[in-house]
């Protein structure tokens, strides 16, 4: 009892707060899940999710969302790995100023930047002070709209894949690992894809599933864009029906519940939050 | 000429070989394209009028344009209420379940959950919420048919301030637990030891040692939180559908339609945003350098 002075009751305000904050975790999941079940008058089922399954439109959204996510992912892994190896090795100098790229992000919310990117790549892009054409208006194409968009997706997922690539290769010799393999004859491509990926690919991991997260559910990109993602999809939805918004609301939290659940396990209790409110 | 070069390079290398910078280019240059550019051109937009000329009246028209300014102030607001609030909540539960004396497991059962709910946002959160506390909600129905209360009719409205601010505060809050858990751990146990020996109360230790030590990292949190509401746009739309007139909603109907019918004007609102945000995410690196003085 002396020894631990501070156990010896029950800690009543700790669990007062611990219950209220569970509350207001789970009434709303519990509200939206019950309402979902309760499309059938006097029966509860799961009618509405065999509805908005059934929808073509959500499969061809929710899947395009998908590629979208992994296509951001493959980039982002492809443009940060390399160049966070590179600022490790052999440029500590651009350490400062690449970190303050990388949290831009945050002072530049997802609105500000699709507005610049639509006023940037909705004109021609010509070559300064002469009438040269570079290229059409990315927004005019499918594929270009389609490049912007995952273009915008790798911006809003920098600072959280950055910061995961960066922490993972905090905690492995980079600079060993390199020498080693450089004098084994590895060439640079090797190094990364053969010694530095499979070493950070817990840390990979975590930012691969946080930003498709943020991707899955995206809305702002996506809506102003024009690209007929999840996101807007269940916005829609939402304009004209009650029960598979609800149920489709759902499904996305058990997502995003999955995902984090795979960070939780892959970085041993270090949470992380994005944000695409 | 070429060998004194070669000589060069290999005398000052590796410290100022220019080559080396070529190995960045591309992530510099994706974040030239697709970052830098599209902000400097809203940020040239507001100084341009609309014949192209430099001109300061963009930003003068923010601060007369009573549109503008409220919803400047709207999103003030709404984030300052669901920042404090959601900080105060937020680090009370990171406090319950830190030091608070819980059993160990529901830490990291918080601790995920808060992972969860701080990205839970946007359009499904907006769902949610109607079908919690919307007028046929769960709650909505609950108080009616349990206690008798009509939500409704006592002033309340979902599609409201209070209604966005409490939709906030589920993102908001666990984003505090997140952040504050680990400074909790931060504390201590010989700071309260050597405060107890020396005769301090609870109370003394708290006003004296504890919250001078975590003062920095609670409102850098804050500061956080202030700026993670003030950037949200998703979520108010898809429940209010734009009747609520945020800053954010503001600027998006300029990008649907020049609804301002002056672009500079609309370039000046979304400049007025990264500013604001940007002196939210300076508060919060500098407070963040000052708490961890002692929380390292």
């Amino acid at each position: 009892m002396k020894l631990f002075p501070r156990i010896r009751k029950v800690p009543f305000w700790s669990w007062i707060w611990f219950i209220l904050g569970t509350l207001y975790f789970i009434l709303p999941l519990y509200a939206t899940f019950n309402f979902s079940l309760r499309m059938q008058r006097d029966v509860i089922g799961f009618r509405a999710y065999v509805r908005a399954f059934e929808d073509p439109n959500f499969l061809e959204t929710f899947l395009f969302s998908n590629v979208l996510a992994v296509a951001t992912i493959i980039a982002s892994i492809v443009l940060i790995v390399p160049t966070a190896y590179w600022i490790r090795l052999r440029l500590p100098e651009a350490r400062r100023i690449t970190e303050f790229i990388t949290l831009l992000p945050f002072v530049i919310p997802a609105i500000i930047l699709v507005f610049g990117l639509i006023r940037i790549y909705s004109s021609p892009i010509t070559v300064p002070f002469t009438g040269i054409e570079l290229f059409r208006p990315l927004t005019n194409t499918r594929a270009g709209t389609n490049i912007l968009i995952v273009a915008g997706y790798m911006v809003l997922a920098m600072p959280y894949m950055y910061r995961s690539v960066d922490t993972g290769m905090r905690t492995v010799d980079v600079r060993t690992l390199t020498e080693a393999a450089q004098s084994l004859g590895a060439s640079w491509f090797a190094i990364i894809t053969r010694i530095i990926l499979p070493n950070i690919r817990a840390a990979l991991l975590s930012g691969a599933l946080l930003t498709f997260a943020i991707v899955l559910g995206e809305v702002i990109l996506a809506s102003f864009l024009g690209v007929d993602a999840f996101g807007p999809y269940l916005f829609l939805l939402g304009q004209h029906r009650a029960y598979e918004p609800a149920a489709l609301s759902f499904v996305t939290f058990l997502l995003t519940w999955i995902a984090m659940g795979f960070i939780q396990l892959l970085t041993g209790g270090q949470g992380q939050a994005a944000g695409a409110h | 000429m070429a060998q004194t070069s070669t000589l060069k390079t290999k005398v000052l290398s590796p410290t100022s070989d220019w080559k080396k910078w070529l190995g960045v280019i591309p992530f510099f240059l994706f974040a030239f394209l697709f970052l830098i550019l599209p902000s400097l051109r809203l940020f040239v937009g507001s100084f341009t009028n609309n014949t192209g000329q430099f001109t300061l009246s963009n930003i003068l028209e923010l601060f007369r344009q009573p549109f503008i300014l409220n919803a400047y102030w709207l999103s003030i607001r709404i984030s300052a209420v669901t920042a404090i609030g959601g900080g105060i909540f937020g680090f009370l539960l990171a406090y319950a379940v830190t030091i608070g004396g819980l059993p160990k497991p529901l830490r990291s059962l918080l601790i995920t959950f808060s992972g969860v709910a701080s990205n839970f946002a946007g359009v499904p959160l907006a769902f949610a919420f109607v079908a919690t506390l919307g007028r046929t909600g769960f709650i909505t129905a609950l108080l009616r048919d349990v206690f008798g209360i009509n939500l409704y009719q006592t002033g309340f409205n979902l599609y409201s301030f209070a209604g966005l601010s409490l939709t906030y505060m589920y993102f908001q809050f666990p984003l505090m637990v997140l952040i504050m858990a680990p400074a909790l751990d931060g504390l201590k146990r010989e700071w309260r030891e050597a405060a107890e020996n020396l005769g301090a109360s609870k109370l003394q230790y708290w006003l004296q040692i504890a919250m001078p030590v975590l003062l920095p990292s609670i409102l850098g949190a804050m500061i956080l939180l202030f700026g993670n509401a003030f950037g949200a746009y998703a979520t108010a739309y898809a429940l209010t559908g734009g009747t609520l007139p945020i800053i954010t909603i503001q600027i998006g109907a300029q990008i649907r339609g020049d609804v301002l019918h002056n672009p500079g004007l609309g370039y000046a609102m979304a400049m007025g945003m990264v500013v604001i945000m940007a002196i939210s995410l300076a508060g919060y690196s500098w407070l963040q350098k000052v708490s961890e003085r002692w929380l390292r």
